[in-house]
């Protein structure tokens, strides 16, 4: 309890006896910020196989198996952040149907179950079946589970393979714009903080979704690309920055719209807020959310619509590019769950927040969550490889 | 029908099965009896056993210090303001010690001068000037009645 | 024989419409708008229905009250977790406002602003408003936290998985988690003393008789008598909570 008398030295005004104590940490910036990242990354999918731009076609399964990877996580942040982990089955046995948070289970689930799995299985079927023919021991025995038994590849039931996954990636969509603009009206709908309550948090949440989903995508198709020592397919890469450019102008505009509106109606907590963005927040919000993590990919993605330089410097400009959304999406959902809990509710003064190295809520843990998704991700890669699919 | 279908919708349907039967055995039994909340709760937060026993209870054994409470300015007090919780020194009188304080800085609380009280609700005093050569309001007032001043 | 179906359908359809039409005038005739002060609706008149009453013209900030409410609950010491706590505003001649709440005001209160600088000063005791609206149960994803048919926002301590949404749903900071229980705590209006028919530990220990509690469905009962006696109001009513905690003597700085 020694770190909550530190804070209650650093209290800045007034504020209510109960709210020296930030309630929601690191972890729930990390929930946010990894299911985001899953929504973004199918998205980025679902643009190849129902929109038909086949350009995409190389980042097509690798998006898919990341918001796999990723969505695994999602959920153990915010799981090992309560009170009583072991109690957490209630949301899913008592849903209370009022409550933003009791759906997320549900959500999840089906996200996870009907959509992800069910379109990855459906488009690995054929190869697992081959791969398990081809492989012995331990490995053959694994792909021979993942098939579920269904061991017929005639070109009949190919077809089918591929209809069922069209029509699981079709119903995907609405999932996971279900699923992130969900997340956002967790705190868009709590009417206590007027930092979070505005009508437009799901939709900011969904854009910088995607955006950070893209990013990340194209981050791990260079990364990937780079290890395999194989050539990137620039054309493939051209288009999803065309992509990242054009859903980081929507986010942009909204997130602008939304601050804009804020300081034109200035209500009663425009000078509290006005005070946390110019304070607490004037880092994390003006220059990495903010310039680092958009105006500059901004400048960069919009030049290369006017002009494409030479291969040898788009390469690190888009790996540049994917990084600084990367870490300007982050401190987005930074500024939204930490800066939300900054301010009083009394909107007459601040407390502080300082991240500590250990602990459940630390930065190392935090880390760890972070580093997982990647872990399971080259897991999953090297047990189901895109490249050695049996279609390609 | 496809043969995937076959496999999958058994699946989902044993998933669901198995969810529903968990749901039967893992929702508490009184959970839902007046609506979306475990009804026993209600009567658990009830059972809480009580620390402030109210001054019928003081009045029970006590009844010269209430008589004498009640014949001046404190009169609407309750005795456990003063004395702290009465609830442990009802079962157990040896056990459950009680407060006397008296000090300056105890009667403060309510009568050291501060503009946010009403001085029609309240007498205030300067703590610190008034009398000093005492030590404790006590050593003048007998806070069960206030102006029987002692010397 | 065409054209006569068409026919009889439509006078059908229209007869329908008119009944419709007649039964929503109707209703809106024998019931008109009903919008209520503070918009709080009583489900079962008969039955007792809960709400608090303070008179910060008659509260002097001895804080007996938090202190009280601390040792009734066992609410733990540290100053960081507060069911009912005591705020000094004062409001200088500069038109700033300081306000202050040192341990809740558990320990007193000693003024801060010079005499000649104060326009004016008050005590505001806070605790949780038991909302007939209440955004905190509203919020809470598995039913751990609900308002009681007497109108009292509860906790299950059993049940609740410390996700603090409600925390960050209340807007008068009510709520804090208790650091042994892992479960989130607030005051219960002293439920389990209300149920023996003793008051609250707050109102109990009140030398001034500055808060009162009371059935708000009883029209002839205390709480009643206080809020047709004085000019009450709500914290925070633009937030529709159906607070159910009505002060006399509220200032309008007052959050």
């Amino acid at each position: 309890m020694e770190h909550l008398y530190e804070m209650l030295k650093q209290v800045d005004g007034y504020i209510y006896p109960n709210e020296i104590e930030l309630h929601w940490g690191i972890l729930i910036v990390l929930y946010p910020y990894i299911t985001g990242l899953v929504a973004g990354a199918f998205i980025l999918a679902s643009l190849e196989r129902v929109f038909k731009i086949k350009v995409l076609r190389p980042t097509y399964h690798l998006a898919l198996l990341t918001a796999l990877s990723f969505l695994i996580v999602a959920i153990l942040p915010l799981v090992t952040h309560l009170g009583h982990p072991f109690r957490a089955y209630e949301i899913m046995t008592t849903p209370q149907v009022g409550s933003a948070m009791a759906i997320f289970g549900f959500v999840y689930l089906w996200y996870l179950m009907v959509v992800l799995l069910l379109e990855i299985w459906f488009d690995y079927r054929h190869d697992l079946v081959v791969w398990a023919d081809q492989s012995k021991g331990f490995k053959r025995r694994i792909y021979k589970i993942l098939t579920l038994g269904v061991t017929d590849i005639s070109p009949k039931a190919l077809a089918w393979d591929e209809k069922l996954g069209y029509i699981v990636t079709v119903i995907g969509i609405p999932s996971a714009f279900l699923l992130h603009g969900y997340v956002g009206f967790i705190f868009g709908s709590i009417k206590a903080n007027p930092w979070w309550s505005t009508v437009l948090m799901p939709v900011i949440f969904l854009l910088s979704a995607m955006v950070s989903g893209i990013a990340l995508v194209m981050f791990l198709y260079m990364i990937i690309s780079w290890i395999r020592k194989v050539k990137i397919d620039m054309a493939c890469l051209d288009e999803i920055g065309k992509f990242l450019f054009m859903v980081l102008i929507l986010d942009f505009t909204l997130e602008s719209l939304d601050q804009v509106h804020r300081i034109y109606e200035a209500e009663e907590s425009f000078e509290i807020l006005h005070m946390l963005v110019n304070g607490k927040l004037n880092i994390t919000l003006f220059v990495f959310q903010g310039l680092m993590g958009t105006i500059i990919p901004l400048v960069i993605l919009g030049l290369f619509r006017m002009y494409l330089p030479k291969e040898k410097i788009r390469i690190p400009m888009y790996f540049l590019v994917s990084n600084l959304v990367l870490f300007g999406v982050f401190f987005m959902r930074w500024n939204v769950v930490i800066g939300g809990q900054l301010f009083s509710k009394s909107f007459l003064g601040f407390t502080s927040f300082k991240l500590g190295m250990i602990g459940a809520e630390g930065f190392l843990m935090a880390l760890v969550w972070m580093i997982m998704p990647f872990l399971i991700l080259s897991f999953i890669l090297w047990l189901v490889p895109p490249w050695k699919k049996h279609s390609e | 029908m496809p043969p995937q279908l076959k496999t999958l919708l058994p699946l989902l349907a044993v998933f669901i099965c198995i969810f529903l039967v968990a749901r039967h055995f893992l929702i508490p039994e009184s959970f839902g009896k007046y609506g979306h909340y475990r009804a026993d709760s209600m009567d658990e937060t009830a059972a809480i056993p009580i620390n402030y026993v109210g001054k019928e209870a003081c009045a029970e054994c006590h009844d010269t210090e209430t008589a004498k409470l009640a014949s001046d300015l404190h009169s609407v007090l309750s005795c456990e303001i003063c004395h702290g919780p009465g609830a442990l020194h009802v079962a157990d009188a040896e056990k459950g010690i009680l407060l006397k304080p008296g000090t300056r800085e105890f009667c403060g609380t309510c009568h050291s001068i501060n503009p946010a009280r009403r001085t029609e609700v309240i007498n205030q005093i300067d703590t610190k000037e008034h009398h000093p050569e005492k030590d404790n309001c006590i050593d003048c007032h007998n806070p069960h009645a206030v102006w029987e001043l002692k010397e | 024989m065409g054209t006569e179906r068409i026919n009889d359908t439509r006078r059908n359809f229209l007869r329908k419409s008119a009944m419709l039409a007649g039964t929503l005038l109707a209703t809106s005739v024998t019931k008109p708008f009903t919008a209520v002060i503070f918009a709080a609706n009583q489900p079962d008149k008969t039955k007792p229905w809960y709400g608090i009453g303070i008179d910060i013209e008659k509260c002097i900030g001895c804080g007996n009250c938090a202190k009280a409410c601390k040792l009734e609950n066992d609410v733990p010491k540290e100053p960081f977790y507060f069911r009912s706590w005591v705020e000094q505003y004062a409001i200088k001649n500069d038109g700033t406002v300081k306000v202050e709440s040192p341990n809740g005001g558990i320990d007193g209160f000693t003024q801060t602003v010079a005499a000649e600088d104060i326009f004016k000063t008050f005590f505001v005791p806070k605790m949780c408003n038991h909302c007939a609206k209440s955004p905190c149960t509203q919020v809470c994803p598995v039913g751990a936290t609900y308002e009681s048919p007497e109108g009292i926002a509860l906790v299950d301590d059993k049940y609740c998985i410390g996700c603090r949404y409600c925390i960050q749903a209340c807007p008068y900071g009510c709520r804090y988690l208790h650091p042994v229980k892992n479960t989130v705590d607030k005051c219960t209006l002293c439920y389990h003393r209300i149920k023996k028919g003793l008051s609250p530990a707050c109102v109990e220990v009140c030398p001034t008789g500055a808060r009162i509690y009371g059935d708000l469905n009883d029209k002839e009962g205390l709480l009643n008598k206080f809020l047709k006696e004085h000019h009450c109001h709500v914290l925070k009513p633009n937030l529709n909570t159906g607070s159910k905690l009505f002060y006399n003597g509220l200032s309008a700085e007052v959050r």
